[in-house]
């Protein structure tokens, strides 16, 4: 197996939509600065942005100020945010919006030229191809692409890091990037718990299923501060094909209904606010309403007219279109018949909710060298997107003014042997764990023990510490983890990852005594919202040497 | 079943290193076999995201539902243009129904 080595400035790790509207923005700023961007997939479609988009949920409308898009966050989060990371995003959301705009992505207008309201917070767009349009944008810089390139480890001295490690999936190639700066923009972690779906349609997952949180699981590795792994995400979302319920209910208004006709959240849950409650309360009432035995719950779309279907359907097919296909049969048919939604399994994210990298307002991680853009920076959620570009955007500046002066370190010969055998070495074994033994027993463990769908995503100490118990004695069989070819090396590569995430979450979901977001993480054991102890951020690092996580707290104001 | 790839239709992208379906696949799941005909390597890794049926330009591959989650044999197709993206549904009855989306703003808009 051939080694490539590669110098460059900066190396972008993951190209989504974080990751290449940073390639465009150091491009902008410092256009000699040499750059690598390092993508699992194929920039034109990958990550969460692969199947499109058809609305842009954070934007700063007239009327709004940052203040008050700050505060409406920090509501939805029960108080805990980071508001220094927030009102940053906030403050660049617009002109982040424009410039992709201006590459191509077509926004909904009124004639007046000013983007029309969709939701408060919500613009519409036509974003089939918004990927392709970014990505075009990076192919116009002089960046280097390197396009099926697995990401495995940092190259870290201890101290900072330099680089990363990468495995060609088309050429078998091992790759050796050292870089002065290392921005790492991979996504979220989907595929932790066993999803709703099984057999042929496990993977039609709300979450981009090739996300697995490697971007976390490298920063875990090297002793990187993560925060808020508890505040897990749950989307409440269309039955089996996960399509956006806010793509309804925003779009045409209807109504949450549940099997008998009734407005639940009005009629059963005004102590939650009603259908003014917040994100995860719209979820909580759904599972509550399915235990009860009022279930399955509905968006009423029965009240929408011909063209007001049709103009959903373009919606959809901008971003799931899957759901046309299950509309496309009488018996199914939205006008006729209410849409059923229902939760998903859990995912790690820090777009939605928080989960990521511990970070300072400039997108510097906790380690020399590495800033965090998009789904793994944590402490800023509902950023989605635009957020996402905003904070590359950051952490570009922030790298660019920090590499001044930076040196290339000196190659490390051991470590590269070293990260070479282990990425190589699910290869050498005949016989093993595969891929998928490994994935449905991670899922199973995490799905039954640490508060996934089948749990109505409750938790407590007592499952937690097995759950604990058992992704312990998973890591120690990931030794005879075994691949036959590079696609389920691939695989292998992601069980380890995941497992590395689940640890961690875990520890997490131990340690926050109390329940703060419902159903995101809610405690049986601790029922109540505690402001006199945890309106705090629970955070974790990770020594590899004694395979030890300690838990650390941050005070709010951080 | 997610995808269904038409060998009658397909051309295996000849001339071009790897067939667009497989250059384009989010999760790396096709392949061109050796009749250069391409192929999905595991349905139920499919995120029914549509790419390669996007990528297509004969369109041999269409989007369906997994069985398990819809049963009525609908499926859809699409055809890129520059500034449009064209969607052909059929229903559970081989009706179709067309959509014209714009999906770029072309220079002026």
């Amino acid at each position: 197996m051939s080694i490539s080595y590669i110098d460059t400035d900066i190396l972008i790790i993951g190209g989504g939509a974080a990751g290449c509207f940073a390639a465009v923005e150091i491009y902008k700023r410092a256009p000699t600065c040499k750059v690598v961007v390092m993508e699992k997939a194929h920039i034109e479609r990958s990550g969460c942005l692969a199947m499109g988009l058809n609305a842009i949920n954070a934007y700063l409308h007239a009327g709004q100020t940052p203040d008050s898009y700050v505060s409406f966050v920090e509501r939805h989060f029960e108080g805990i945010i980071r508001r220094d990371l927030v009102y940053s995003i906030v403050k660049g959301l617009n002109e982040a919006v424009k410039d992709v705009e201006e590459m191509g992505l077509p926004i909904e207008k009124n004639e007046d030229g000013s983007y029309k309201v969709r939701g408060k917070r919500s613009i519409r767009i036509f974003g089939e191809r918004l990927k392709p349009i970014l990505a075009e944008a990076v192919q116009r810089t002089p960046s280097q692409v390197l396009n099926r390139v697995v990401a495995t480890n940092f190259i870290y001295d201890g101290n900072r890091v330099c680089g990363a490690f990468g495995f060609g999936v088309r050429n078998g190639v091992f790759y050796v990037i050292r870089a002065k700066a290392v921005i790492v923009a991979t996504g979220g972690a989907s595929g932790i718990y066993k999803p709703n779906n099984t057999g042929e349609a496990r993977n039609l997952l709300w979450y981009c299923p090739w996300n697995v949180g490697t971007g976390y699981a490298m920063g875990i590795r090297i002793g990187a501060e993560m925060t808020s792994f508890e505040n897990r995400f749950v989307a409440l979302r269309v039955k089996d094909v996960n399509a956006p319920t806010g793509t309804i209910a925003v779009g045409t208004r209807s109504k949450q209904i549940n099997a008998r006709g009734e407005d639940y959240l009005e009629r059963y849950y005004q102590h939650l606010g009603g259908n003014k409650c917040l994100t995860h309360h719209r979820l909580l009432a759904t599972v509550e309403e399915k235990k009860i035995g009022r279930g399955p719950c509905y968006l009423d779309t029965t009240t929408l007219n011909e063209a007001e279907e049709r103009r959903l359907k373009e919606d959809f097919l901008n971003m799931n279109p899957q759901i046309v296909l299950l509309w496309a049969n009488k018996e199914m048919n939205p006008r006729k018949k209410p849409v059923e939604i229902q939760g998903t399994e859990p995912f790690v994210v820090g777009g939605h909710c928080q989960a990521g990298y511990w970070i300072d307002v400039e997108r510097r991680t906790t380690i020399p060298g590495l800033y965090a853009a998009g789904e793994v920076a944590g402490g800023a959620p509902k950023k989605y997107v635009s957020g996402s570009w905003v904070e590359a955007r950051i952490a570009v500046i922030t790298a660019l003014e920090d590499i001044k002066g930076v040196v290339l370190k000196d190659r490390d010969d051991e470590a590269i042997l070293r990260e070479k055998t282990r990425v190589f070495s699910p290869l050498t074994k005949k016989t093993g764990l595969s891929p998928v033994m490994a994935r449905e027993r991670l899922q199973k463990i995490m799905d039954e023990y640490a508060g996934g769908i089948s749990m109505n995503y409750a938790l407590h100490e007592e499952r937690l510490l097995e759950a604990r118990r058992l992704l312990k004695s998973l890591k120690d069989r990931m030794g005879d983890i075994a691949a036959i070819n590079n696609y389920t090396l691939v695989e292998a590569l992601e069980c380890i990852d995941r497992i590395d995430v689940a640890r961690i979450l875990v520890e997490h979901l131990i340690y926050r005594k109390e329940t703060r977001w419902a159903c995101y993480q809610t405690r049986l054991d601790y029922p109540e919202k505690d402001n006199s102890r945890w309106l705090t951020f629970v955070n974790s690092i990770y020594n590899q040497n004694t395979d030890e996580i300690k838990m650390v707290e941050r005070p709010l104001s951080s | 079943m997610s995808i269904f790839i038409d060998e009658n239709i397909c051309n295996g992208c000849k001339g071009l290193p790897e067939a667009r379906c497989e250059r384009i696949c989010p999760g790396d799941l096709c392949y061109r076999k050796e009749n250069l005909k391409a192929a999905i390597r595991d349905q139920s890794a499919c995120w029914t995201c549509a790419c390669c049926v996007k990528e297509c330009p004969v369109q041999a591959i269409e989007l369906k539902l997994p069985f398990q989650i819809c049963s009525n044999g609908s499926s859809l197709k699409v055809r890129l243009r520059h500034d449009k993206t064209i969607w052909t549904v059929w229903d559970a009855e081989g009706h179709q129904e067309e959509f014209f989306i714009q999906a770029r703003s072309l220079k002026g808009d």
